[in-house]
């Protein structure tokens, strides 16, 4: 229960499996603290979105301007500058994906809880097959199965004689390394964070005591809130990035030149 | 070079009267550390060349900064991926 609260540093070993708190040893329904946090996210983000736009007002209520102010920053931040105007229509999904995603990395600094749930790579691995699914969906719709293939595996202007060697190149960037460092930039920067945020909590721990040591407790102290200062960006410009990346991936479908 | 040495830690092991897997937990723990220190080197350079071009163009043409800036996240996003799978390579070498 402690380490359910963040009261307590729980081993090193959780750091790649979290013990199940309900269904024990059940295959596939097993329950743990990632998966809770995940689901409270899904319902953090959907109550945004619905208390904010449940009642619109041409005068904005607190809630209605929170999620305006989401939407918008989706809008003029990602949707524009990469889509531009074309791509309006995709701003549903990506301001879910930004919601899902920020709430689930700023579970990281949140009291109590201090586990961002894409620092398991599961949801990160889950939001980049979907992505990965999505982005291959609408260039075979857009430009048909050869046409897609032909548009991403071929540049215009290589030589005849490098065209194998390119193809493999841009099938193995495209369609594998893609989808990877979608998942796996997503994952880590949060398990770096978390893990940083780790060590300079125990550190203060470990050096309060009543020995000549507990004169650094004020540097370890600020540095740790300075980092956790600087976790919210970070969590925010994750959330960023990967909706940003996936409105790239999509427009670089949807268009036969690139 | 690699297997001389080798050979020499494990002969010092069982000298000292260390177990052999504590030996190869030693020597993958040194690994790790060289491994993401090394994959930190190049997306290091990488990122300093992309924001410091970024804030040229930014400083060049305040009007564009926000699509420069855009497109320094982006480029931030690209380089930073190779430190980050050397972060990866190391928990997983170290806890996995």
């Amino acid at each position: 229960m402690n380490a359910l609260l963040a009261l307590e540093f729980p081993p090193v070993s959780h750091l790649l499996e979290w013990p199940d708190f309900a269904l024990k040893g059940n295959e596939y329904f097993a329950f743990n603290k990632i998966a809770l946090l995940s689901v409270l996210a899904a319902v953090f983000s959907i109550a945004v979105i619905w208390f904010g736009a449940r009642k619109a007002q041409l005068v904005p209520t607190r809630g209605q301007t929170l999620a305006e102010s989401v939407v918008e920053f989706v809008r003029e931040n990602v949707v524009m500058q990469t889509m531009g105007a074309a791509g309006l229509g995709w701003m549903p999904f990506l301001t879910s994906v930004f919601l899902f995603i920020f709430f689930c990395n700023i579970f990281e600094i949140i009291p109590g809880i201090q586990m961002p749930v894409t620092a398991r790579m599961a949801i990160p691995a889950a939001l980049a097959l979907l992505v990965w699914v999505l982005y291959n969906a609408v260039g075979i719709k857009k430009q048909g199965f050869f046409g897609y293939l032909k548009s991403s595996l071929l540049p215009p202007g290589v030589p005849k004689a490098l065209l194998p060697l390119v193809m493999l190149i841009e099938f193995v960037s495209t369609f594998l390394i893609r989808p990877f460092s979608l998942a796996v930039r997503l994952f880590a920067n949060m398990l770096a964070g978390h893990l940083l945020l780790v060590t300079f909590a125990v550190l203060t721990a470990a050096v309060w005591s009543a020995t000549p040591l507990a004169l650094i407790v004020p540097v370890t102290f600020a540095t740790l809130v300075a980092l956790t200062m600087f976790e919210v960006l970070v969590a925010v410009l994750q959330a960023f990035i990967f909706t940003i990346l996936t409105a790239v991936y999509i427009n670089l479908a949807s268009h036969a030149d690139h | 070079m690699i297997p001389l040495l080798a050979q020499i830690f494990a002969q010092a092991a069982t000298e000292v009267g260390t177990q052999a897997g504590e030996l190869v937990d030693g020597l993958s723990a040194i690994g790790a550390g060289i491994g993401y220190g090394a994959a930190a080197i190049g997306p290091g350079i990488g990122i300093g060349l992309v924001v410091g071009n970024a804030i040229t163009a930014m400083a060049r043409q305040p009007e564009a900064a926000g699509m420069v800036r855009t497109t320094m996240f982006l480029g931030i996003a690209f380089t930073e991926a190779l430190a980050l799978i050397g972060f990866v390579v190391f928990i997983l070498i170290n806890f996995a």
